[in-house]
């Protein structure tokens, strides 16, 4: 009897130093970078960086257009992903009970969840830049959209299944027709957990580089126009971490400390409004 | 001919109609389980009692599951008749008939038919959403909506009345009374309805079936989630709503049925075995089974 729960506290004296020192260990990697990104970023990110548009090499400039670029296409992502993501995972969830579609749907999503991002990028370049003759924001932001689609497709699905079926029945018994059932009282228990999946798409789409390479391309100048090529952060960071000159060199570490703090607060965020809703 | 047909017409709108017709001269229709006759309580009470829906040869099926066996009974109208049986036999999937909720889920179907005022429930053209809307329904687990307790009560009936705010003002706090729930909330109409307790939440939920002022109730179970104090409240309350209201409750306890129903029907294996007024039911049931299950000695 003792000797057995003797044995059974050494075991558990193991495992638990066992998966406290690998969780130290993913933590140190993390941490490592982190710190690398504001050793080498931080002393960069000044008011230039907000204000003036990438520079030639060798004179003084910031990345206002990339980041302008990366908002507005990042924006019109969200925009067409998220009703069509909340669509189909509303279809999954809620209209597919019996149908066989539905898991064919469901595994092709899965496929495209976790298709490199760099396919997405050549398929938009096949489907939108070589029909159009150029390179465009527009073509950014449809591969950014595809991106970001099924991260929405699946959440929504998982969210809306969370919500029992006891809800359904009652709003149904109540001579609410499906449409109400699912939009004024499905949504809305499902409401934060939905918005989570939209948060975790942005934060997906955020940080993507090779989609739009092959797409948006790049832009040394202040453009708005959808139809021209676009300046973004990702692809600036790129073009010029891999730079021989050393103030363009400063800038990427300026961009990709921004770009990694905006995905790691959109994830707290995201997060921080799932485990209210769970509290509610 | 026609003389014939209108003295048959005649003592058809009698039979209908006039309700003061003592129940010895009312003719029983063949093969039907209506309990009037059988009636010794109260004559007065066989006389009042009008039918709200007849079932008939109601068969119902989960799949290749055949969960109700040629079914045929009346609910009394502005009654309370209470469902009793072991768990499985039935008596809930009944009560998801009487307003069609099993439709939400492909693979369960039904066959035979649920007269409610003169129309076949179960036919195809029948359009469900103005079914429930006569049909209301209260479940064994509270669902408040995540929304107010105010919204929570005017979602059903925005579904089919266009009202000014002023009266759907009054309408809430109707049906927050006719449940015995205003003087708990009226001070937070605005707060959500899951943050109600257990008791309050069911409460609320009856009020949201009434506010929609259905014409049968359905309770499945209505009390079974809920501690003694919160049960009793809900029991009071289904003994003043039958004034309004027809109902049908589904129940494990034998005790309530006793105490709410005034008929009470015994389902055993997808069929009801005896169905008679709750008084001899409770004292001298026909069958042995029946008698069994209710002192306690099976089920």
């Amino acid at each position: 009897m003792i000797s057995i729960y003797r044995r059974r506290r050494l075991i558990n004296a193991i495992n638990l130093t066992a998966s406290v020192l690998t969780t130290l260990f993913g933590l140190f990697w993390l941490t490592w970078l982190l710190w690398t990104l504001l050793d080498h970023g931080l002393p960069w990110l000044n008011m230039d960086v907000f204000t003036k548009i990438t520079p030639p090499p060798g004179s003084a400039g910031g990345l206002i257009n990339a980041i302008k670029g990366s908002l507005i296409m990042t924006a019109i992502a969200v925009a067409i992903g998220t009703p069509i993501g909340i669509l189909a995972g509303t279809y999954l969830s809620e209209f597919s009970r019996s149908s066989r579609f539905a898991p064919i749907v469901r595994f092709v999503n899965d496929i495209l969840l976790s298709a490199p991002s760099i396919i997405i990028g050549v398929f938009i370049y096949e489907l939108m830049v070589v029909p159009m003759g150029h390179f465009s924001a527009w073509a950014g932001s449809v591969a950014l959209a595809l991106i970001m689609l099924p991260v929405v497709v699946k959440t929504t699905e998982d969210m809306l299944r969370l919500v029992p079926d006891s809800m359904r029945e009652a709003a149904a018994a109540l001579g609410a027709p499906q449409w109400k059932v699912i939009t004024i009282v499905v949504y809305r228990a499902a409401r934060a957990g939905m918005l989570t999946g939209v948060m975790l798409g942005l934060a997906r789409i955020s940080g993507e580089t090779a989609p739009l390479l092959f797409t948006a391309l790049n832009n040394q100048f202040n453009s708005s126009h959808l139809n021209q090529p676009m300046a973004n952060l990702p692809v600036v960071i790129f073009q010029f971490a891999m730079s021989p000159y050393e103030d363009w060199q400063h800038l990427a570490w300026a961009g990709a400390l921004l770009i990694t703090f905006t995905i790691l607060l959109l994830n707290i965020l995201a997060r921080y409004v799932l485990r209210t809703r769970k509290m509610s | 001919m026609s003389e014939i047909a209108t003295t048959m017409n005649n003592t058809f709108s009698t039979m209908q109609g006039d309700e003061s017709t003592s129940a010895d001269d009312v003719q029983e229709p063949a093969g039907n389980l209506r309990i009037d006759a059988s009636m010794t309580r109260s004559r007065s009470k066989a006389v009042e009692t009008a039918i709200k829906i007849s079932v008939r040869d109601l068969n119902f099926y989960y799949g290749k599951f055949h969960a109700l066996k040629n079914i045929s009974l009346d609910i009394a109208e502005k009654q309370v008749t209470a469902f009793i049986g072991p768990s499985g036999c039935g008596k809930s999937t009944l009560l998801r008939v009487f307003n069609r909720i099993y439709d939400l889920y492909p693979g369960q179907r039904s066959e035979g038919e649920v007269i409610m005022d003169g129309q076949n429930i179960l036919s195809k053209e029948q359009d469900v959403n103005q079914i429930r809307a006569k049909v209301g329904m209260v479940f064994q687990k509270p669902t408040p909506f995540p929304m107010s307790i105010y919204d929570n009560i005017a979602f059903g009936v925005k579904m089919y009345e266009k009202l000014s705010r002023h009266e759907m003002d009054q309408r809430v706090e109707w049906a927050l009374k006719e449940a015995a729930i205003w003087d708990e909330v009226k001070d937070k109409l605005r707060q959500s309805g899951t943050e109600l307790s257990g008791g309050q939440q069911q409460r609320l939920c009856i009020a949201r079936a009434i506010a929609v002022k259905p014409e049968v109730l359905l309770l499945d179970e209505p009390a079974s989630a809920l501690d003694p104090l919160s049960t009793l409240k809900i029991e009071e309350l289904i003994s003043e709503l039958k004034e309004d209201y027809t109902i049908a409750i589904v129940t494990h306890n034998m005790q309530q049925a006793g105490r709410v129903s005034d008929y009470t029907a015994f389902c055993y294996l997808g069929e009801i075995v005896e169905f008679n007024d709750t008084s001899t039911m409770f004292t001298k049931p026909d069958k042995k089974e029946t008698e069994d299950y209710i002192t306690g000695r099976f089920g």
